[in-house]
Formats: C-alpha cells, sequence, structure tokens
C-alpha cells in the first residue's frame, strides 16, 4: 500500500508540533529528575492541578468517541458512520495512551504505574479506573489494529481482528461507560470540598453524559478539519447527524444539569457573583445553552461553519466542566488556610506537548496508514 | 483493640514538647522556616512534621485569649484515604492508627485529596516522592506504649485508651463542668467518627477547625457508585448484545425482502 501523498508532512505546523514536543520532552526529563515541586506549583494543599484536570480528566471524555461510533457502527449498524470509524477509534487510542502519559507524569513513582494491576483496593474508584485505562487501551489497540496489519499486509491477522469484532466492540463500549462515569466518580468522596454547583452523587453519569457530547463534537470536528487537510469532501450527512445526536445529548445534559442546580444549592447559587460560580455560568453558557442554539435546527445543522463553532464550544465547555470539578470548584476549600494554585509554565507546556504529540500521531498515521478507507471495509 | 486519644484543649499551654518529640521519633530534619505574622510554626503541617501546634489568638474585650490546637492525622474510623487508595497503601489497623506502606503507594495523591481535613502530605522536593503523616505510633502503640507525643505531654493534654473510654472521658469533662466547654466532641461524628477526639472551651469554628466536614462515614459515598459497577456493566452488555441482535436480524430481513 502506498503512502497518502496528499498528506504533507513536512509542514511549517507540523514543525511547530515537532518544536512543542521536543521542549516537552526536555522538562519531561527535567522533571524525572527534580521531582513535581521543580515543575509544577502543586502543593499540600493542591494535590492534583492541570495534568489531571486537563490531561487525564479531559483527554479521557475526548477519547468518547471511539467507543460511540463504534458502537453505532458495529453493534446498532448505522453504517453511515463507517467512513469516521477508523479516525475516531484511533483518537480515542491516543487520548488513553496520551493519558496515561500524563498520568505518569503526575504519579510521584511513574515506574509503579502497574501496581493497581496486583495490589487490588476494590473500594477505591480510583482502582476502578485504572483497570478499566488498562483494559480499554487494549481493547482500542486491537481495534485500531487492522490499519497497521493491512499496511503490513498480514492478512489472516486483519481476518482474525474481523472475526472477534463485534465482542471487542461490545467489551469497549461497556469499559468505556463504566470509566466515564468512573472518573466522576472520583469526586464522590468530597463532598465537603467540592463546591455544592458541580458536587452531587450524579456526578458519575453527569461525567458520562458529557463524555459523549465531547465525543461527538471530537468526531465531528476530526471529520471537518482531516477533509480539509487531506482534501477528502466532508460528508455533510455525518456531520449533520452528528450534530443531531448531540443535539439530543446537550439536551438531556442540561436538563439534567438544571434539575442538580436546583435541587442542590438552588438557582440563586449560579449568580452568586463569586469567581466560582462565574466559572459555573461559564460552563453553562459557553459549553452548553449557545451550542444547543446552534444545532437546534435542521438548516443549522446542515451549515458546516455553524456546526463546528457549536463544537468547539463543546470541546471547550467541557475541558472547563473537568477543571471546574477538579481544582476551582475545589479552590475555596483548598485555598482556606492561604494556599493557592495555578499551573506552572511548565505544567502547560508540557500539556501542550502532549497535546502536540497526539495530533502529530494522528497526522502520521494517516499520512502511512489506511486511516480513511475510500471502500467499506468488510466486518 | 481500638485506641483513641482526646486533646482537651483548655489544658494545652502551647510548649510544643509534643511536636518535638515527634520529630525525635520519626527522625524528621528541621525545616527553614518562615515567619507569617503568628506563632505557629511551620505555617502548615509537612512532610517532614506530623505534628504542630497552631496558635489562635482572639481578642475578648482588649485582652488577648489564646487557644492552642494540636494538629496530627484524626485516624478516621473509616478513612476515606484508606478507601480512595488504589493499591491500599493506607489501611486501617485494628489497633487504631491508619498506616502507610511504602512498598505500595505510587504516589497518585488521592488520599490527600479524599482527606476531609487536609492531613497527607507530599515530599514535593523529591525525585522520588512518598506520602507522609502521622502514623498515631503504630509501632510504638504494637508494643504498648503511649505514642510519643501523648506520652511526653506535661499538662496531660491527651487523654488516650480505647475509643469507647475515650469518648465517655470527653463526655464526663463537658457534663462535669458544662459551663467550662461548648457542648461538641469534635471527631465523635465528623467524617463518620475519629481516633481523634477534641473538646474544647470555645467553639470548633472559631478556632479554625474544618466545619464542613460531612457527618457522615466517606467511603461509604463512592461505595454506593462501586457497588452498582457490576449492575451497569450487565445492563451495558444486555443493552449492546441486544441491539446488535436486533439490527442484525433486520439486516437479514432486508436482504430477504430484495432477494
Amino acid at each position: 500500500m502506498k503512502n497518502n501523498h496528499e498528506i504533507k508532512l513536512m509542514t511549517p505546523f507540523t514543525l511547530l508540533l515537532l518544536f512543542v514536543i521536543g521542549l516537552g520532552a526536555v522538562l519531561v526529563i527535567y522533571r524525572l529528575a527534580n521531582g513535581l515541586g521543580a515543575v509544577t506549583n502543586l502543593n499540600d494543599d493542591f494535590p492534583w492541578g492541570l495534568w489531571i484536570g486537563f490531561d487525564m480528566l479531559g483527554g479521557v471524555a475526548m477519547a468518547a468517541g471511539g467507543f460511540i461510533i463504534a458502537g453505532a457502527v458495529y453493534l446498532l449498524n448505522m453504517k453511515k458512520y463507517k467512513p469516521i470509524l477508523r479516525p475516531a477509534v484511533l483518537t480515542a487510542f491516543l487520548g488513553y495512551l496520551l493519558a496515561v502519559l500524563a498520568l505518569m507524569l503526575d504519579l510521584g513513582q511513574p515506574h509503579r504505574i502497574w501496581h493497581p494491576a496486583v495490589m487490588w483496593q476494590v473500594h477505591s474508584v480510583m482502582w476502578v479506573v485504572a483497570m478499566h485505562v488498562i483494559f480499554y487501551t487494549m481493547t482500542l489497540a486491537i481495534e485500531s489494529s487492522p490499519m497497521l496489519f493491512e499496511k503490513l499486509k498480514w492478512q489472516s491477522a486483519v481476518n482474525l481482528v474481523n472475526k472477534i469484532i463485534v465482542p471487542v466492540v461490545l467489551f469497549g463500549v461497556m469499559l468505556s461507560v463504566l470509566h466515564q462515569s468512573s472518573l466522576g466518580a472520583v469526586y464522590l468522596i468530597v463532598p465537603g470540598k467540592l463546591s455544592p454547583l458541580w458536587s452531587t452523587t450524579f456526578l458519575p453519569y453527569l461525567f458520562l453524559v458529557s463524555a459523549v457530547m465531547m465525543g461527538l463534537s471530537m468526531v465531528s470536528l476530526e471529520t471537518t478539519f482531516s477533509s480539509k487537510a487531506f482534501k477528502h469532501k466532508t460528508d455533510t450527512g455525518i456531520i449533520s447527524g452528528l450534530a443531531k445526536g448531540n443535539f439530543i445529548v446537550i439536551c438531556l445534559y442540561l436538563i439534567l444539569k438544571l434539575f442538580f442546580l436546583v435541587k442542590g444549592p438552588g438557582i440563586g447559587a449560579a449568580f452568586a457573583g463569586s469567581k466560582t460560580a462565574n466559572m459555573f455560568l461559564l460552563e453553562m453558557v459557553v459549553g452548553i445553552i449557545i451550542p444547543l442554539v446552534m444545532l437546534s435546527s435542521g438548516s443549522l445543522r446542515r451549515n458546516l461553519s455553524s456546526v463546528t463553532t457549536a463544537n468547539i464550544m463543546v470541546v471547550g465547555g467541557v475541558l472547563l466542566n473537568r477543571m471546574n470539578v477538579s481544582i476551582s470548584g475545589m479552590y475555596g476549600f483548598q485555598s482556606s488556610t492561604g494556599s493557592s494554585y495555578w499551573p506552572s509554565l511548565i505544567e502547560i507546556i508540557i500539556t501542550l506537548a502532549i497535546v502536540a504529540l497526539g495530533i502529530f500521531l494522528f497526522k502520521l498515521t494517516a499520512k502511512y496508514l489506511n486511516l480513511f478507507p475510500e471502500t467499506e471495509m468488510e466486518y | 483493640m481500638a485506641k483513641s486519644v482526646l486533646v482537651d484543649l483548655t489544658r494545652c499551654i502551647g510548649c510544643r514538647g509534643c511536636q518535638a518529640a515527634c520529630k525525635e521519633w520519626n527522625e524528621q530534619p528541621a525545616r527553614k522556616t518562615v515567619f507569617k505574622g503568628e506563632y505557629s510554626n511551620p505555617v502548615r503541617l509537612n512532610s517532614d512534621t506530623y505534628t504542630r501546634i497552631r496558635f489562635s489568638e482572639k481578642d475578648d474585650k482588649g485582652r488577648p485569649v489564646w487557644s492552642f490546637i494540636k494538629e496530627q492525622c484524626l485516624h478516621c474510623v473509616e478513612p476515606a484515604c484508606a478507601s480512595v487508595c488504589p493499591v491500599a497503601a493506607l489501611t486501617k489497623t485494628p489497633n487504631g492508627p491508619v498506616v502507610y506502606d511504602y512498598d505500595r503507594c505510587i504516589g497518585c495523591r488521592y488520599c490527600m485529596l479524599a482527606c476531609p481535613f487536609q492531613i497527607p502530605t507530599f515530599e514535593w522536593e523529591s525525585a522520588r516522592p512518598w506520602v507522609q503523616k502521622c502514623s498515631f505510633c503504630s509501632e510504638r502503640i504494637n508494643d504498648g506504649l503511649l505514642p510519643a507525643c501523648v506520652k511526653v505531654c506535661p499538662t496531660t493534654t491527651m487523654f488516650y485508651g480505647e475509643r469507647k473510654e475515650v469518648l465517655a472521658e470527653a463526655q464526663k469533662r463537658i457534663a462535669d463542668n458544662p459551663s467550662k466547654y461548648v457542648n461538641h466532641i469534635y471527631g465523635e461524628k465528623e467524617a463518620g467518627g475519629t481516633s481523634w477526639i477534641y473538646i474544647s472551651n470555645v467553639p470548633f469554628n472559631e478556632l479554625g477547625f474544618r466545619r464542613n466536614v460531612p457527618q457522615i462515614r466517606l467511603p461509604d459515598l463512592t461505595w454506593s457508585y462501586i457497588g452498582k459497577v457490576p449492575a451497569l456493566f450487565g445492563v451495558v452488555l444486555i443493552a449492546g448484545a441486544g441491539s446488535w441482535i436486533i439490527t442484525r436480524r433486520k439486516e437479514a430481513e432486508k436482504k430477504e425482502e430484495q432477494r
């Protein structure tokens, strides 16, 4: 199989990506040699910061598109979405790998990342999360493997994967539903610390629903951007179909968010004028209400620029939600004895480097493997 | 059996003998101090300081009133930190202490996030960092000795014994002297109950004690979700497999019709 000649590897953008990745790599070595205190602004009152809030919680939510599209194509037989199956699954795979990378950097003892696999503690959500990450990353590797096997001309391996793909996808969907909600469950233990604007026993399911929103938006954005960058024709049927699905999910999320706002601290708490309340409002307006309006009619959902804008806002809104739950919502409690936290420049650069690595690996796969099959795959 | 300590804040004179004894027993180095306009030193518990005395100065009609608050791990009866640890590095021992196993810890710091009292600390400056917190002198207790801080206290601020005895003593002191003490045993219900409990002549919220600590066993909050995981798994399995069977049948019917 030949390379995808439409894709130019050595563009100024790629060079920028490589520069950021290189800078990040140097800083990673510095972090491993000198510890977390030397590179982050974390402290005893703020044990978790940007790497958990953005890279881990955000990265995993971003990966939700993988299980949604795989489930839609293989379990619900929605053949329309088959052309975007491979990029969606690849994004999920890269998302998980990079989230694990970020997690390793955040761990005090990165070389012990395997401990949860043998030292069980079933009462810990973090243990549940760790087991999900292990199994789902393997699942995603299997789901993405045909691309590589095709390149290597290992036809028997391709056939084998195609034979087991339905149970693998089903297992992946099960793991994802549990994993996305488990990340929300991480914050069930801190009702006294997390602002009531976010703290609810329903948090795991709010994480799940918002991850579906983000996953759909990510897949849609990817389809749009990659068809531009790699000179494919954008399939408006796919884009508007994803947008319609997302409209329904965002509606559900808005209803849930409002329900738990009223049931919990009350509507007034959102308009208290405090920094925390304003962050909540920002998340609600930018991440939910505006995109909902922008996707509300069939003609809007066929308008590529309207959908793209809405998608970017959904992604931004869900990322903001994850950082609100993990940082802003806890800030009042954690800073009450005078501590403070704002990510250091190195934390930000390493985060950017991880994102850049994700984009670069995606591009590399698009160039050398058959990421956008012209013909329908067998299954 | 589960040991416990009552800290009677009315007895503490702020000598910090406990703080020094703790450092000595645990062989922890001194740290360069920072002056932040108060007497408490260091300004926060840290990975080299398992316990400290916090100084609280209040003004009572022009007269200064001091309170000295001993801070250390409260050794919850149902500790959140132990329940969230993914590798069971923190465990509640039958003797009462919540202890830490260096061989298991991966340094994820979920314990620090989960602790309602902000107790566990981290060796931020180390490239191979550990979590650090008071061990309730677990080894000393196992050998039938008093914890180092309790042993050294010159004013019997700390009353050591079984949790039942210690709670009874706290209740007795408040009942015997209702005008002296506020009617609240801090740690009796906080976080579902702690092994270290406090009584005071000044309301606890005025002394900087955490007020919004849930009065429930925190691990139950997580278990309410984890307990459902197998069921959720099953629901998704049935829904997924079911829809696959249905869509496949529909597909077959369609093909049949086309023929």
